[in-house]
């Protein structure tokens, strides 16, 4: 197989507290290769934007990488700094933020902003900087992109806006693209929008796109693969049919069935008890075992299961729909 | 089965101008935003009512209205055949308010984090006067947490325990009618199914009646009985919920569900929607969804549809058949 364009190898993240040292990602492992969407997903605080915000290298201090590797294209990225950090950003991984205002200068046109990026990572004109700033606003669907250039970021909606954030992330032509929640605020027919332009940029353009989301429908119509984080670890990684419908690990087999589905009717929603723990209140072992009805006393103790714990997909000692499919 | 609630043309403006001098300044006329338009919906007792919609559309101005947080413009709400606009009698409109409480979306915003949940959830008993004795800690262990609790504050709790103490708080005045914006919308779904299931068990237990306002079909889907779909204020749909679900009238019905992204719809492939939600201080003349209609003929443009019944659907579209 061809060199992945994302390859984080057992990535840890850690901050430093009054209380003791919190570790929102724990030894976090995955790849996304060239033209691929994988999916994070995960409850609040389980470390899916820590995780983005690592590989692209805007972690807010105190957090910071303390073990593993992020390798861009083969290339180990997570020691850069400064000028050569702020280079690689926006010119081969660009990231897209759940409020298209955190990623706009309001002072500056969209026409503008997009210049001075493609200017900034392209070795282009003046004139063909322009050309390309309009060509990027129409294929990512603003209609009249030619009169809408001069326009300030408040003149459009919000779904409009978002769509510039994806213009300005995509005009350098990034190998990556992280997408923190990019639909989180938007109404669904706008979500759908952008979440069909994010897939047919990704094939047509054979960008590796990390889509974090916590809404598992989204997950399933857009994404190839898919992590799902728990307490800062990763619990399940796999094909996303294979994940949404065979669940290895007991918290996705939870999460899945206390989804209200069409097909179940009126029938009671199955409860996980209790929430996914504080930072800094992990149980030893599975960080999962006092939520989960199959905790054994293995599960108790430390070191806790990890990826490897079943062929590479879930990290548990006891996951579920291990039987290996007929051969037919 | 009788109507416990009936809305009838119910229709919210809000003035959203600028103030008085910059209006002269930039010539600007008054800016008027109908964010409720002409509503009527009947609620039967002990049933789940939803008002589905996007962003916008008008459904917790519906809800404020209902709990007296925002007085209608136009149009009346009568529960019990009380109506709470016109009614003389105070003493009358007061039963009848206490008997209406209201959930909201955020369990962080909705509990003042100085209090011992002992007191947030008597208050509102204890401000009428009544007795408050052991009742907090009833209502803990009838929403699932503990007698002990209620010493604690809201931010010893996760999310999913505050919406629970807002549930018991809700629950203190003995209602007959909650108002639920968005109860699990800042869940996680490991623990909004914790919170539904309640609801519903509160439901039969109690006798309850809601009005269940969300943006999510397939929560709705689970809750409600009855569905109610708004489009820039206006109600534009309304059916049982198996009947909406399997035979959508409205063009706009139709669109939601199709965008609605669906967890067994694994690489789904479909064109989506065009347009957004236009401008709720100009909206478009005649059927405001209109100009993103793929069936609009000239009289929508025009002309108002008015809700008319086909079956036990009623829906506002000059095309539905
Ligand atoms: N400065 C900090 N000090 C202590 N803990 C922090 C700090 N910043 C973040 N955290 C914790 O790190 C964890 C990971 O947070 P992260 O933002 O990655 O979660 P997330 O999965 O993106 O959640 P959400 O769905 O809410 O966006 C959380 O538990 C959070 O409380
Ligand atoms: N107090 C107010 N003053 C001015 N405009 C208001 C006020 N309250 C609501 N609006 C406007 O009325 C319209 C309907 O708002 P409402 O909050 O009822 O919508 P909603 O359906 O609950 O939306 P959401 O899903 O975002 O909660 C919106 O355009 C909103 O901006
Ligand atoms: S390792 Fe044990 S506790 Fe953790 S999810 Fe698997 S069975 Fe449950
Ligand atoms: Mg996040
Ligand atoms: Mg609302």
């Amino acid at each position: 197989m061809s060199t992945p364009v994302l390859s984080v190898r057992d990535l840890v993240v850690e901050i430093p507290t009054r209380h003791g040292i919190l570790r929102p990602v724990d030894h976090v492992s995955y790849d996304i290769h060239a033209g691929e969407i994988l999916g994070v997903v995960g409850e609040s605080g389980a470390g899916k934007s820590m995780t983005g915000n690592a590989v692209i290298g805007l972690l807010d201090p105190p957090a910071r990488i303390t073990v593993g590797q992020i390798l861009l294209s083969g290339e180990p990225v997570h020691a850069l700094k400064g000028e050569k950090l702020r280079r690689l950003r926006g010119k081969r991984m660009a990231m897209i933020f759940q409020d298209p205002l955190t990623s706009l200068n309001p002072l500056l046109t969209v026409g503008e902003q997009l210049e001075e990026t493609i200017l900034e990572h392209m070795n282009v004109s003046q004139a063909e900087a322009r050309r390309r700033a309009v060509a990027q606003l129409e294929e990512v669907g603003i209609p009249a992109a030619e009169a809408r250039i001069g326009s300030y970021p408040h003149e459009f909606s919000g779904g409009m806006r978002q769509r510039v954030v994806i213009a300005l992330a995509l005009c350098a032509e990034p190998e990556l693209v992280i997408a923190d929640e990019p639909t989180t605020a938007l109404d669904v027919s706008v979500q759908a929008q952008i979440i069909a332009l994010l897939k047919r940029l990704c094939r047509e353009r054979g960008v590796a796109v990390m889509l974090v989301t916590h809404d598992m429908g989204v997950i399933a119509e857009a994404a190839d693969r898919v992590a799902v984080m728990y307490a800062g670890r990763l619990a399940e990684l796999g094909p996303v049919r294979e994940v949404l419908t065979r669940a290895h690990h007991p918290y996705t087999a939870g999460l899945m069935a206390s989804t209200p589905l069409a097909s179940q009717g009126r029938k009671r929603l199955v409860q996980i008890p209790g929430a996914m723990p504080r930072l800094g209140n992990l149980p030893q072992g599975c960080a999962f075992h006092p939520r989960c009805d199959r905790a054994q006393d293995v599960c108790r103790r430390d070191p806790g299961p990890t990826l490897d714990a079943y062929r590479g997909r879930a990290a548990c000692w006891f996951p579920l729909n291990t039987e290996e499919k007929a051969a037919t | 089965m009788s109507a416990l609630i009936k809305v009838e043309g119910l229709t919210r403006v809000f003035d959203v101008s600028k103030p008085w001098l910059n209006r002269v300044i930039e010539r600007k006329p008054r800016a008027l935003l109908t964010a409720v338009s002409d509503v009527s919906f009947e609620i039967e007792e002990n049933s789940v009512y939803a008002l589905v919609g996007e962003s916008g559309s008008g459904k917790s101005t519906i809800g404020k209205i209902m709990v007296g947080l925002v007085p209608p413009s136009k149009g009346k709400v009568e529960v019990d055949g009380v109506d709470l606009a016109t009614e003389k009698d105070n003493a009358k409109v007061e039963a009848v308010r206490a008997e209406i409480q209201m959930i909201f979306q955020d369990p962080y915003a909705s509990l003042n984090p100085r209090w011992r949940v002992r007191n947030i959830i008597a208050e509102p008993v204890a401000a009428k006067g009544g007795d408050t004795k052991g009742l907090a800690e009833k209502l803990l262990e009838q929403v699932g947490l503990s007698a002990a609790d209620a010493s604690k504050y809201p931010h010893e709790f996760s999310g999913g325990q505050r919406q629970r103490i807002c549930i018991a708080r809700a629950l203190a005045s003995n209602p007959k009618i909650i108002v639920c914006d968005e109860p699990t919308s800042a869940l996680d779904v490991s623990v909004q199914s914790q919170v539904l299931n309640l609801m519903t068990d509160l439901r039969e237990e109690l006798g309850l009646t809601y009005l269940f306002i969300s943006h999510d079909l397939t929560v709705v889907q689970h809750m409600a009985d009855k569905i109610g779909v708004l489009y820039l204020g206006r109600l534009v749909e309304e059916a049982p919920r198996d009947r909406l679900f399997s035979a959508p009238k409205h063009p706009y019905t139709q669109m939601l569900f199709d965008a609605a992204p669906r967890m067994d719809a694994f690489g789904r492939e479909v064109e989506p929607p065009k347009g957004e939600i236009p401008d709720a201080i100009n909206p478009p003349p005649g059927c405001a969804f209109h100009p993103r209609c793929p069936i609009a003929i000239d009289r929508c443009r025009t002309e108002r549809p008015l809700m008319r019944p086909i079956g036990d659907t009623r829906v506002a579209c000059h095309r539905a058949e």
